[in-house]
């Protein structure tokens, strides 16, 4: 049916259908992709030496980027939390708050967004342009499954390395943190550090860690996905690249939300 | 020869949108033989070879191999292991050297070791003419001729019983191309393997083809062994072998 047929009071509904019919083919479509990952992650043939690389990749040139974010973080949060503290003479909780709001929230959610932009983006592009190319063509025709040889290993890398990042992440935060405290707010340094140890529990620095292998699931699937359906040259690899990004960050912050959630009711 | 043909295509249609492509291809080859298709550009030569390699799903028609259909992902599978392809525009893996490249069935699909895998590489390489001291470049640092070399390398590695070429020789300098022309027929005549090339070059055309088939407007509108090219007593050929602008085929713009 052409849209001239259709009565101009209609059109604006017809749209609005469209739309969430679009809306949840994308979803399924995801969820089928993602599935056949997540098989290909948990059976053999695991190719070890790519999942190394994506590792080294994904996890080790990251570094300097979580980071940077996190220092900044730290020290920005323990600012904060000393102007807000000091309204109702709570200053000295500066540690124990930036410990808190490191490990369970920033540390995880700053570093997914990080590497939303550095690791979703490069996978989508790098997929893309073997797309495009006609190298997944070629992976097919040798009788190899992209699923298991190009994607399954990235995802794997995903969900090994972001908890690690996030560890690394959770330290320099607090060493940010640490920073402003001992340098700017006059707190004495051996008590800053005993207060951050003795708060923190075992089930604030898991459920962060938790959150991170998720995020890094994520953050590689959407690379994967966008790429693999990517088209149409170089303006299609730049696009896949982008809604990678898009799609990624839009995930992590609502899967926070529920994984949050989620922590709070079984108490972790 | 023997009478199952290798790759039977009935009836394919293709089309993209509103774009009929394909609308009903029929072809076959067997055992030993070298089916060469020629047509204009963008007649849909490659569309046919990705629907018959499983790599596009034709809209209607069927894909026979070995007398058997292929429609299912395990028959589609079970044909490629036993295929090999040279895509038109070369699709090496621009993440991993030459050799491993060339090796990589050997190395993920069969399970041969490194070690081996390179030995053999470089023997396959060295059959398209290009040395050991290319085995450990990225395809990037190749010329177009030679990225070309190495995918065909690449497709012939595990001795697959039918092989796609598309386009083979273009961007090949003429002495190379002849070798390149020399191992097609090789693969063929030597190792019995089923052919099937796509090439614009006449002179390719008469040097491995057993068959010619035109692809025109969706269909193969002439078919028959290759000495009869010259004498077809069919407009359509005649004008594409003698490379005429004037005649039933307008020129693609
Ligand atoms: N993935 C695709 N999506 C949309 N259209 C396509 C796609 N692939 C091919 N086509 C169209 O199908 C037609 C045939 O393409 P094909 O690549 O098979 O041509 P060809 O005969 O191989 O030409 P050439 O000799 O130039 O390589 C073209 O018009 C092309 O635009
Ligand atoms: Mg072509």
């Amino acid at each position: 049916m052409s849209s001239a047929e259709i009565p101009v009071v209609i059109r604006p509904f017809q749209m609005i259908g469209h739309s969430v019919l679009a809306a949840f083919r994308e979803v399924g479509r995801i969820t089928i992709f993602a599935l056949r990952v997540l098989i290909a992650c948990v059976t053999p043939v695991i190719y070890v030496r790519e999942v190394l690389r994506q590792c080294l990749k994904i996890g080790f040139f990251s570094l300097p980027v979580v980071g940077l974010t996190a220092v900044f973080i730290g020290a920005a949060l323990a600012l904060n939390i000393y102007t807000g503290g000091s309204r109702f003479n709570a200053e000295q909780f500066v540690p124990n708050i930036v410990v808190l709001g490191i490990t369970r929230e920033l540390g995880p959610v700053l570093a997914g967004l990080m590497l939303a932009g550095r690791v979703s983006a490069g996978i989508a592009a790098e997929i893309g342009a073997m797309r495009v190319t006609e190298q997944i063509d070629a992976l097919a025709t040798l009788s190899t499954k992209p699923h298991r040889y190009l994607y399954a290993p990235r995802v794997l890398a995903g969900i090994l390395t972001l908890p690690v990042l996030v560890l690394v992440a959770d330290i320099i935060g607090v060493m940010g943190g640490y920073l402003v405290g001992v340098g700017a707010l006059d707190f004495s340094g051996p008590s800053y550090l005993r207060n951050t140890w003795q708060f923190v529990t075992a089930g604030d620095i898991w459920s962060g860690v938790i959150k991170a292998a998720v995020f890094g699931m994520i953050i590689a699937m959407m690379g994967c996905y966008q790429g693999d359906r990517s088209k149409g040259g170089a303006g299609g690899v730049g696009r896949a690249a982008t809604l990678a990004v898009v799609g990624a960050a839009v995930l992590i912050l609502a899967t926070n939300y529920v994984l949050t959630s989620i922590f709070v009711q079984v108490g972790l | 020869m023997s009478d199952t043909p290798v790759l039977e295509l009935r009836g394919l249609a293709k089309s993209f949108g509103a774009k009929h492509v394909l609308t009903g291809v029929d072809l076959s080859v067997r055992k030993g033989e070298s089916l060469v298709i020629v047509g204009g550009s963008g007649t849909g030569k490659s569309v046919t070879i990705k629907c018959a390699l499983g790599l596009m799903s034709p809209d209607s028609g069927e894909v026979l191999f070995d007398g058997k259909r292929v429609k299912s992902q395990k028959s589609i599978d079970g044909m490629r292991r036993r295929s090999g392809m040279l895509f038109q525009g070369g699709a090496l893996f621009d993440s991993l050297t030459v050799w491993e490249n060339v090796a990589f069935a050997l190395m993920y699909r069969d399970g041969v070791g490194r070690k081996e895998a390179r030995e053999r590489a470089i023997a396959s390489l060295s059959k398209v003419r290009l040395g050991k001291s290319v085995a450990s470049l990225r395809p990037a640092e190749l010329s177009g001729g030679m990225q070309k070399r190495v995918s065909l390398a690449r497709a012939i590695i595990a001795q697959p019983e039918l092989i796609f070429f598309d386009e083979p020789t273009t961007g090949l300098d003429p002495i190379t191309a002849d070798a390149v022309n020399d191992l097609i027929v090789e693969q063929v005549k030597a190792l019995g393997a089923a052919a099937v090339t796509i090439t614009h070059d006449m002179a390719s055309v008469r040097k491995i083809a057993d068959t010619v088939a035109m692809l025109h407007e969706g269909k193969i509108i002439w078919s028959g062994p290759v000495d009869q090219i010259d004498n077809s007593g069919n407009d359509f050929i005649d004008q594409f072998v003698h490379g005429r602008a004037e005649g039933p085929i307008q020129p693609a713009m």
